[in-house]
This record gives C-alpha cells, sequence and structure tokens, in this order.
C-alpha cells in the first residue's frame, strides 16, 4: 500500500521566524451538505467530529476533530486521515432518505497550523479581514481571500491559528507565510 | 560644521556623530538629522539643478513639499532616485547623489538652456510642443538624445531591487492623520470615548509645528506639551500610534492607504524596508496641517531663498543656520516668528520686508523691539546671486502693483519668504470633499456644507481638523481638533468625553494676498519669476499660457508642467492658479484648483507590490507532479494558474523535437500525461439527472452508472462555453469534467442556476479539481502497462469498455479508472486522490519502462487531439461558435425539452447556413505550417479583401508526416474540396484544401482495442 504524501510533506518552518508554520499533514476533510439545523445532521455531525454544528463563521474543535462552518449549507469536517471513508459511509447511513452531499476532499486542501507572538499580524499581513481579538476571537472561522489566493483561517487559542487552501497552492502559502513572518518584520500592532 | 548652532536643535542628538556621502566626499551629522539639516549644516547650500533650465537650486522646504533637493539614495541594488533630502531620515553610511546635471553639479551643460533662455525663451509654455516639432527627424535623432543625456528627473535603478515590502491590513474604530498639534488633540478627544483609534505621522516626530513655532498650550511650551499628550496616547489600550507612517491615499467608504517608512533610516537585512497599511476605518480625521507658499519675485529660485517656516524649522529642530544674515519676505505675521528665531540664534536680520500697507500684530511689533527694520508696503525687486544668495533690492510697492522709489539693497545670504499657507486639503479631496475659497485668509479649506465624503451609511465619515480645516491659529487649530475628534467618536457609535486643551492666542494682523512682487527692467515681465521650482515654471509661462488661450486650470497645468513630476505643485499650485486666475480677470475660485489625487507624496513600487515579488509574484497552481516533471526536463507553460510541461525536452533536443518524439511514441508505444489540472466537478442529488439535462446540450440522465459521456455547455446565447466527460458515479451522483481552465468557471455557473433560477432543485455542487491527481496512460501498451503496473480489477476490453469506469486499486494507490480518449489511442484517465499523485506516477512510469513509456506535454495532447479533429475550448471557441457550427449537432438533444441554449439555438442567425463551420485544411506543400488565426479568402481582389474565416488550429502532424489545420470557414460544411487562399505576410500566399476535421482514424479503430 502506497503511503499519502501532502504537498509539504510535513514541512517546518520557525527559524529567525516570529513564529512557527507547520504542515498539518493528512488530514480526513469531509464537505458536508445539507439542512445544517436538521437533528439528524447536527446527530451525525456530533458522532463523527465531536461537534455540534459550529455557528456561522465560526470552528468548534473536539481535539483534532472539528467542523469549519463553510456556508449556510455547508460544513467542512476534519478527522483523522483514514476516518474519512467510513465517516462518509456513517453519514449516507445516518441521512439516507435526507437530500444531502457528503464529499471526501481530504486530498484537496493544504492545511497549516501558524503559532507564534507573530501569528495574529501575519494574518494581517495577508489577509484584509479584522482579525483583532475583538472581531476575531478563538473560534472564529472566515474564508476570504490572503496572498492573492482562496483561503480559509481558523483561530484555534491566542497565539494559534490555522489555515487551508486549495493544495496545488499549499507550497505558495507556505512559501509566502515564512517570507512575510522574518522576526524583523514585527508590527507590533496587536 | 561651520553652519551648526553651539546649541540647541530640539531633534538631533549632539553626543553622536554619524558620517554620510553626498556627491562622493565625505560629510557628517548628528542622529536626528535629516539629510537636508545635515547638508546645510555643512554648508551645502546649492543640492542639484532645476529640470529644464539646469538652474542651481537649493533646499527651500523642510519637509514633503520639497521641490528641489530631490537625491538619488544608495547604490546598485539598493538605488532608488528622486528622494526628498528633506524627508530623508541622516544614518550612518548613508550615500546621496545630487541630480540633473552632467557632468558636475558645479558644472553643467545644461545650464546653457539657461544662458540662452535669458535672451529668448525657448522652454517656455508649451515647448515640448512648440520647439522640437521640426523638422520631424530631428526628434529623435536630435532632441531626444540630447535631452535625455543633459536632464531628466533622476536616473532609472539599473538592479533589481533587495529590499522587501509587505503590507498590513487594518481595522480601526477611528483613523487620525497627522501627529501635529491637530491630530494629537483629536485622537486624545476620540481616544477619551473608548473607540479604537490610529494615530498616524508621516515624519519621525509628533508634534509637527508645535515642536517650532513657540506655542503654550496648558501652560507648557510646545515640545512638552507633546511629550505629555504622546505619554498619555502610549498608555491607552485602544490606542496605536505611528510614526514614519504617511497618509497616501484616500478612497470610498473610509479605506486608506498609509504609507510606513519602516527601515529607510536603519537599513537591516530581514526588515522590511517599506509597508503599505490598507485602513479601513469608521471614521477618519485629516489633520494634515498646512504648507507654507512662497512669493513670487525675481530670482526666488536662487539658493538660499527658503520657506520662512523651513528656516525656522533648521534652526531650532536642528541647530542648523542657513546663513550668518537674512532677508525675511512677507504677506502675513507667521513670518515674523522666523525673525524672532533667527535673531536669537545670533543671525543678523537685515530687514522684514512686508507687502502689507501696516505690519500691525504683537509679532511685527515684537521684531520691531528687537531694532529689526520692517519695510511696510514692500517687496523684494530682485535676489541677487547665482549659485547662492548675496543680496536682496527691496522697493516700495505703489497701489497699481509696480515697484516705484529707489531700490534699496540688502547684503544677506539667506532669503526667509512667507506667501501665506495652504492647508494640506490633498486626502480630504482624494475621496470627494469639497473646498472653498477663504478670502480673508487666501486659501482653500474644507467646505463640507459642498460635499464631504461620507461612508457606506451614506452619513460623513471623514473630518478635517486644526489646520488642514483652515484653523491657523494654535487656539483655533486645537478647538476645532477637539470637536472634530469627539464628533469622530460619536459618528462611530461612540461617547466622547473629550478633555480640555487651551493654546495661548496670539493677536495676528490678517494675511494680504499677494502673487506677484514686481520687478524692474529686464525681469519685469515674471521670466524670472519661478512659479513651479521642479518644473522651471514662471509667472511669464503662466501668464503666456493665458493669453494662448489655455483657461481651464487643468489644461494648463498640461501645457505649462506646473504642478507636475514628484511634488505635484505642493508649492505651486496655488500661486499659479491665482498668476492665471489674475490673467484671466477671474476670481480664483472661479479657475479653481487641479485634482488631487493619490499618493499624496510619490510612495514606493516596493510597497505597492509588497510580498508579491519574485516566486510569489503571482500565485501558481502545481500538480503534485509538479517536482517529477521539473525532474524529467520539462518545459513548462501556463494554463490558466497552472504550469504545466509543453513538452519534455531530453538532452539535444528543441521543442519541435521533444514533441515528435512524444507523439510518435504515444501513437506506436505508450504515453503518459499528467491531467491533473483538468476541472473535476461533484454533483449529487435526487434532482441530478434533471439539473444536468439542463446545464449539457445532451441528455445526461440517461447516463447509467459506469458510464462516461462527453458533454457540451452553452450559455444562454446558445454558444459553446465548456466540455468535458460526465461519469455517472452513483445512483444519483456524477462529476463532471472540465477544461483545465475552465473548472472555476463552470463552478461558479451551476452554482449561479441553482441559487437562482432552480432553487427548488435538489442538487449539490462541489468543486473536488484539487482532490485528484489525475493522469492520462494512452497508446497501443496502455494496458499493458497499467496491468504491469498491478491493477487490482480486469481492465480488458471486455470488463472495461470504452466510455467506462471503475474504482479499484494500482500499485496500492486508490483510483477511479476512466476509459475515455483524447489522444484517439487506447486510453486510460487514472484519478487517485492527490496524495498518491506521485507514488501512482512513480509507478506507472516504472511499469511502462519495458513497453518504451514517456511522459508527453500539452503541445503533444494538442497536435494528438488535432489529428482526431477534436475541438478545444479557446481554440476552435471564441464565445461566438455553437456545437453546429462544430459539427457537433450529435451531442445537441433534439429530445429535451429544454436546456440552457436551446431556445436561443433556433434563432434565424444562429441557423443561417452560412455560418462560419468547422472545416479541417490540407496544404497543398505538406510541410507548410499555416500560421494560428490566418484568414482565409476565396480570391485575391482589389482591397479591401473579404476573408471568409480563419485558422484555429494548426500544427505539423508527425503521425501524418504532413501539416493538419482546422478553421472556421463560411458555410465550409458545403465546401469540401474546395480550395482555399490564405494571404500572408510578405506577400505570401498559400493555397489549402478543405477537408474533414478527422484526419486520423475516422471509424476509430485504434482507441476500440
Amino acid at each position: 500500500m502506497s503511503e499519502p504524501v501532502t504537498v509539504l510533506n510535513g514541512a517546518v518552518a520557525h527559524e529567525g521566524l516570529s513564529v512557527r508554520i507547520e504542515d498539518l499533514g493528512p488530514v480526513g476533510q469531509i464537505t458536508l451538505r445539507g439542512d445544517l439545523a436538521a437533528p439528524d445532521l447536527q446527530g451525525v455531525v456530533y458522532e463523527i467530529a465531536g461537534v455540534g454544528v459550529p455557528a456561522p463563521l465560526s470552528a468548534a474543535f473536539d481535539g483534532t476533530r472539528g467542523a469549519l462552518w463553510m456556508s449556510p449549507d455547508e460544513l467542512l469536517i476534519l478527522t483523522a486521515y483514514d476516518a474519512a471513508g467510513p465517516a462518509i459511509a456513517r453519514i449516507g447511513e445516518a441521512l439516507a432518505g435526507t437530500h444531502h452531499m457528503a464529499e471526501d476532499v481530504s486530498d484537496a486542501r493544504t492545511l497549516v497550523r501558524i503559532t507564534g507572538a507573530g501569528a495574529q499580524e501575519l494574518m494581517a499581513k495577508g489577509a484584509p479581514l479584522d482579525v483583532s481579538d475583538a472581531a476575531f476571537p478563538v473560534g472564529t472561522m472566515r474564508r476570504t481571500h490572503f496572498a492573492e489566493i482562496a483561503v480559509g483561517i481558523w483561530r484555534r487559542d491566542d497565539m494559534t491559528w490555522e489555515m487551508m487552501c486549495l493544495q496545488s497552492f499549499g507550497q505558495h502559502l507556505f512559501d509566502w507565510l515564512a517570507a512575510s513572518s522574518l522576526e524583523g518584520a514585527r508590527v507590533n500592532y496587536f | 560644521m561651520t553652519h551648526r548652532l553651539d546649541t540647541g536643535g530640539r531633534l538631533i542628538d549632539r553626543s553622536q556623530t554619524i558620517s554620510f556621502e553626498f556627491n562622493g566626499s565625505t560629510l557628517s551629522g548628528h542622529p536626528g538629522d535629516t539629510l537636508a539639516s545635515a547638508l546645510l549644516a555643512n554648508g551645502k547650500k546649492m543640492v542639484g539643478r532645476s529640470f529644464k533650465y539646469h538652474r542651481p537650486r537649493g533646499i527651500v522646504a523642510s519637509g514633503a513639499e520639497e521641490p528641489n533637493a530631490l537625491m538619488g539614495l544608495g547604490a546598485g541594488k539598493s538605488f532608488e532616485p528622486n528622494q526628498r533630502a528633506t524627508t530623508t531620515e541622516l544614518f550612518d553610511g548613508l550615500r546621496a547623489t545630487s541630480q540633473n546635471h552632467w557632468p558636475s553639479l558645479e558644472f553643467d551643460v545644461g545650464a546653457i538652456n539657461a544662458a540662452v533662455a535669458s535672451v529668448a525663451p525657448v522652454l517656455s509654455a508649451g515647448f515640448y510642443y512648440k520647439t522640437f516639432m521640426f523638422p520631424r527627424a530631428a526628434w529623435k535623432h536630435v532632441y531626444e538624445p540630447f535631452i535625455r543625456q543633459a536632464a531628466g528627473l533622476g536616473k532609472a535603478p539599473k538592479e533589481g531591487d533587495e529590499a522587501s515590502y509587505e503590507h498590513f491590513h487594518v481595522h480601526t474604530d477611528v483613523l487620525v492623520i497627522g501627529g501635529g498639534m491637530a491630530g494629537i488633540a483629536a485622537a486624545r478627544a476620540a481616544a477619551s470615548s473608548g473607540a479604537r483609534v490610529m494615530l498616524v505621522e508621516q515624519t519621525a516626530n509628533w508634534g509637527g509645528r508645535a515642536l517650532a513655532d513657540d506655542l503654550r498650550i496648558d501652560g507648557l511650551g510646545g515640545p512638552d506639551w507633546v511629550a505629555r499628550e504622546i505619554a498619555t496616547l502610549e498608555a491607552m489600550p485602544n490606542v496605536s500610534l505611528r510614526t514614519r507612517c504617511m497618509g497616501a491615499g484616500m478612497y470610498d467608504h473610509g479605506y486608506a492607504i498609509l504609507y510606513e517608512r519602516v527601515s529607510d533610516h536603519a537599513p537591516a537585512p530581514g526588515v522590511p524596508r517599506h509597508r503599505l497599511w490598507r485602513v479601513r476605518a469608521e471614521q477618519i480625521i485629516v489633520a494634515s496641517g498646512a504648507i507654507e507658499r512662497p512669493l513670487t519675485f525675481a530670482m526666488n529660485d536662487v539658493p538660499g531663498v527658503m520657506l520662512a517656516s523651513a528656516v525656522r524649522d533648521y534652526v531650532e529642530l536642528y541647530g542648523v543656520l542657513p546663513g550668518k544674515s537674512a532677508v525675511v519676505a512677507a504677506n502675513n505675521d507667521d513670518a515674523y516668528r522666523t525673525a524672532l528665531s533667527l535673531h536669537r540664534a545670533g543671525v543678523e536680520v537685515k530687514a522684514v520686508i512686508d507687502t502689507r500697507r501696516e505690519a500691525i500684530g504683537t509679532l511685527a511689533d515684537q521684531v520691531r523691539g528687537l531694532g529689526i527694520p520692517v519695510r511696510e508696503q514692500s517687496g523684494i525687486a530682485m535676489v541677487k546671486g547665482k549659485t547662492e544668495v548675496e543680496g536682496a533690492e527691496v522697493g516700495q510697492l505703489s497701489g497699481s502693483g509696480q515697484i516705484t522709489g529707489p531700490v534699496e539693497t540688502f547684503v544677506c545670504d539667506v532669503v526667509a519668504m512667507s506667501g501665506g499657507w495652504s492647508p494640506v486639503v490633498h486626502l480630504y479631496s482624494h475621496c470627494g470633499g469639497k473646498l472653498r475659497w477663504d478670502d480673508e485668509q487666501a486659501m482653500f479649506r474644507p467646505a463640507p456644507e459642498r460635499a464631504a465624503p461620507l461612508g457606506q451609511t451614506g452619513e460623513i465619515n471623514t473630518r478635517c481638523a486644526g489646520a488642514a480645516n483652515g484653523e491657523l491659529q494654535a487656539e483655533h487649530c486645537l478647538a476645532d481638533a477637539l470637536a472634530a475628534g469627539a464628533a469622530a467618536a460619536r459618528a462611530a457609535g461612540f461617547t466622547a468625553d473629550a478633555p480640555e486643551m487651551h493654546a495661548d492666542a496670539v493677536d495676528e494682523a490678517p494675511i494680504n494676498a499677494h502673487w506677484f512682487t514686481p520687478s524692474t527692467g529686464k525681469y519685469a515681465h515674471g521670466t524670472k519669476h519661478w512659479v513651479d521650482f521642479q518644473n522651471d515654471v514662471t509667472a511669464a509661462d503662466v501668464r503666456l499660457a493665458a493669453r494662448e488661450g489655455y483657461e481651464s486650470v487643468e489644461h494648463t497645468k498640461r501645457y505649462t508642467t506646473l504642478g507636475m513630476a514628484t511634488d505635484q505643485g505642493k508649492l505651486s499650485n496655488i500661486n499659479g492658479l491665482a498668476l492665471l486666475a489674475e490673467q484671466l480677470g477671474k476670481a480664483i475660485p472661479e479657475v479653481g484648483t487641479t485634482t488631487f489625487r493619490p499618493p499624496y507624496t510619490p510612495i514606493s513600487m516596493g510597497a505597492i507590490t509588497g510580498r508579491n515579488v519574485g516566486p510569489l509574484f503571482k500565485p501558481v497552481r502545481k500538480t503534485r507532479m509538479q517536482g517529477r516533471h521539473a525532474e524529467n526536463g520539462a518545459d513548462f507553460e501556463p494554463v490558466g494558474d497552472w504550469y504545466r510541461p509543453y513538452c519534455f525536452r531530453r538532452p539535444g533536443e528543441d521543442r519541435e523535437k521533444a514533441v515528435t518524439r512524444e507523439i510518435l511514441n504515444t501513437r506506436e508505444r505508450v504515453g503518459l500525461l499528467d491531467a491533473s489540472t483538468l476541472g473535476k466537478i461533484a454533483v449529487k442529488g435526487p434532482d441530478a439527472g434533471t439539473f444536468l439535462d439542463l446545464i449539457y446540450t445532451n441528455m445526461m440522465s440517461s447516463l447509467k452508472p459506469g458510464r462516461c459521456r462527453y458533454g457540451l455547455m452553452c450559455t444562454e446565447n446558445g454558444f459553446l462555453f465548456d466540455d468535458g466527460v460526465v461519469v455517472k458515479t452513483g445512483e444519483d451522483s456524477y462529476l463532471l469534467h472540465t477544461t483545465s481552465g475552465g473548472a472555476d468557471r463552470v463552478h461558479a455557473h451551476l452554482e449561479e442556476w441553482l441559487q437562482t433560477e432552480w432553487w427548488d432543485m435538489k442538487v449539490y455542487v462541489t468543486n473536488v479539481t484539487d482532490q485528484w491527481a489525475q493522469v492520462a496512460v494512452a497508446g497501443p501498451k496502455a494496458r499493458a502497462v497499467i496491468e504491469g503496473a498491478g491493477v487490482a480489477a480486469d481492465i480488458s476490453a471486455e470488463a472495461l469498455p470504452f466510455m467506462s469506469y471503475i474504482e479499484t486499486e494500482i500499485a496500492g494507490c486508490p483510483v477511479r479508472l476512466y476509459r475515455i480518449s483524447f489522444s484517439g489511442e487506447l486510453s486510460y484517465e487514472i484519478a487517485t486522490p492527490a496524495n498518491y499523485g506521485p507514488a501512482l506516477w512513480d509507478a506507472l512510469l516504472a511499469a511502462g519502462e519495458a513497453h518504451g513509456i514517456m511522459p508527453y506535454g500539452t503541445e503533444a495532447l494538442h497536435v494528438m487531439r488535432a489529428e482526431k479533429g477534436f475541438i478545444m475550448i479557446g481554440d476552435e471557441t471564441d464565445g461566438t461558435v455553437t456545437p453546429h457550427d462544430l459539427g457537433l449537432s450529435w451531442a445537441v438533444s433534439k429530445k429535451k425539452t429544454d436546456f440552457i441554449g436551446k431556445r436561443a439555438m433556433a434563432r434565424p442567425d444562429l441557423v443561417r447556413t452560412d455560418r462560419k463551420q468547422l472545416v479541417g485544411l490540407m496544404t497543398e506543400e505538406a510541410g507548410e505550417v499555416l500560421p494560428d488565426g490566418a484568414h482565409a479568402v476565396e480570391a485575391m481582389t482589389a482591397p479591401p479583401v473579404r476573408t471568409i474565416g480563419h485558422v484555429t488550429s494548426t500544427y505539423f502532424s508527425p503521425t501524418l508526416g504532413r501539416s493538419i489545420a482546422m478553421a472556421l470557414i463560411e458555410g465550409g460544411a458545403g465546401r469540401m474540396g474546395e480550395v482555399l487562399s490564405f494571404p500572408l505576410e510578405g506577400d505570401r500566399m498559400v493555397k489549402a484544401t478543405i477537408c474533414d476535421p478527422v484526419f486520423l482514424d475516422k471509424e476509430g479503430a485504434r482507441q476500440n482495442v
């Protein structure tokens, strides 16, 4: 059996940077489209992600599992890489007869974690969003553009932010983040 | 450092001495100096030459408005031209060179222009349009090379910039631009409400004129008050302060661009040079101060003639004496502060020359009290000296505006001039704020009652404060700023509790609007009265333009170059338009100002670009096999956002040879193509079949699970816009393949129809293009290669027939295996989750080695599909082509009641039989490849020659050993066998015969094995 290898292949960048940037490696990702208010859907989301359906513009986590709000009828469920297939099967059972779509997109996106004192301002270097504590508290999830590509950004804790982009742009995002977070480029705004 | 005072100089650190280079010689200064103050301290009065006449020029100002002291800074990869010495902070090792001279600053060939001009003004208004017109050829061969060599504003850098730049996005409640007295007060008032406040200042120091103007605020001197207030702001958690950060541009709805010069003053590796702030503010306060105007008298450009406020700044802030004896020329009271400042510093002030009938203010009295002569209703008839000021001739002004009576000469080496102040209304004007003319103060000032910038709610979101709002007196300036700050906080939804602040009032007499000081003799006509120093525009030029019919200030600007170039007329605009108004016999507000456009002062291209340079210049999509391709000699080409291998060159091969080898190898043995870029969209739901029947021109709902069908998508106008293979992957699920560049467009198209028209359909779509790495294996040995790589299913012709699909594993990689063909060969497309892509690629290459497998690129792909007559979206289509035009009527359902484009296809214009239709072409000479886009004619006639169509794809086919082409030709389907002519460049004519566009294996025997 061949092993899955992500675009960034576990890359880490931190030397001389105000942050640590790391590839999250293979992560199970499921696009789930359906009626987010339906109890059946909420139940199966809790079962496979360990969290309820997150509120708009937010993300919820149970360890490495979680769910990201993508649009009024779409979630991105995060699981272990190997768990995505069985989870989709489980969704199919739970929502049998209910219109929905559960698509395995585990390989479609690159996920990176950015931690450190410079993380928040690094977000502000690339995204036009308000990423201040008031506007972007822990648990916020936003889709926006960053370094000229489409991304999702969510905040795990004060100094930990995670991002995703299409894997074909993964190297671009990683290189851009590393180039923009040199210690000497601290803004000290937030 | 003969010009440095023994004491004083608020901004400099005398405990340290640093050295810098100017035109190759080493000079010294102190931390805190600007390059301008350091040059003056070193006695460098002449710092450049003017643009047209190459006249000696000196430092005029002390800030952003400086027109003359433009320097080339740095060298090699850090070289940058046109940097103002007055805004350049001195640092150890700074290198500066003056501009606009050749061969040297002291001796300059171009200065001959000036000598000639004193006889006849050859470079007067409109000189570009008049002087160099004839003879025509002379411009290119004589004038332009000479002008380029001898003149120009700075030199373009020759090497790439080594510095780094970045952007930063900020959202705030209140943005205050300008860190002088008004900005500080406004920020304090706004911040008292708890609103998030950002206060920025373009220089390295807070305080603006409060540092130099001898004010008293709340019982403190200006500098002490500034320090106290800044400390208060720094302690507030809701306030962000930033110096070296200029308001560069203001746009709609509170969007502002700030330009931070992060490390110009302390360059270091890894530190960005500039940072562009992109601020979205609920409310903006523009506290950008005011700029002093020069006076327009003869020879007012001789080095040593400076703005009065600048002279004061150099004394007070940098402890620099611009000269030993001075004359102050004024039409207002503020200039008297300079006389007082110079006197305190030990400079002999010979006289204050005041254009007003009486000088009666408190400040004038103080000056008189020191024994300094004040000449009322007088003006400078002429400044004496060439490369520096030697004296000033002063005369009495008559009621009719002439110099009358005897001329008095004062020997001096500095002339400090003040023609009054103009509020910096630039930023306010950028975003729609209108102005009004204030006759009493002789200035344009913000007029929110005429039009104020509005936020997204339609309410005013931008206010000017202090001097920028026309409030020049300290006590009014402060009160105005506090009110603006409180108003902004309230408008942002906060309750302001503004602090109380009071500045001591000074009784100042009114200004006298004075736009031209007459001279006598040969300079009487204004040919040496400089209005725009940077562009060498004189009062005579402005008047000439008016006499020649230029009434609009915008036209006059272009004709005379008044107010153009890097300073955009910061000193010259008001004086210029006042002179224009005078000549036209109009009032100043009737003439109006030119348009203020961002940026306020030039900002670096690097800051605009930010991080997106070099490898990060443009995001490039890479397939998972990109690294393999690079190792394999791939020669890439851009396809949409992707880079795809055009071909894989082996040593000694050019592109053509590589493509030929790849095609023949695929046709004879087997080839491997990275098809990951192919768009892939998953569609699911009970109404998916119905939905796709409407989206595609042909029937999709009848597709059985496990089967594939080629389909066409049209716009509602009936024109083809994407094509690809549709796969039925499950009971109510489909996978749509789109063109490589078309996935996002098609995805948006599907979502739009679902969300806006067919919202009641139960269908979801997801773009899964990036989920899959995809590989095409094509050629007679394709099946053998896949079997050799270890496929976990039977892929025989019987088990997996043409246009079918299975899910299985190859070499341990989970795959979707589609038996489809774009080359006409036995062919499989294999999709695997992207993280397995490289492993699958390697396994297939290894398994194919025994069969002679070679990867092929996009060009081989294109040639092979053309040999089969398969169309390419974007080649055979251009947004005006229907499926019927392309001979694809078989893929347009006649049974379906509706699909997007059906209605349009019934229009008379789309059923004309003489529409351009797809045909094949074979040239008479087998080796002749028609150029892409070549036009066809039935026969050559006298011009205009009517063309009947054009070539859409054209290649040399290695398989057929001859050229092939496809073309869209009027009524082409009915012209088989006709010979068309293609007139080409160089009077060449190529003839080609119309044929079936399928050149190879029309019956499809090669793929059905």
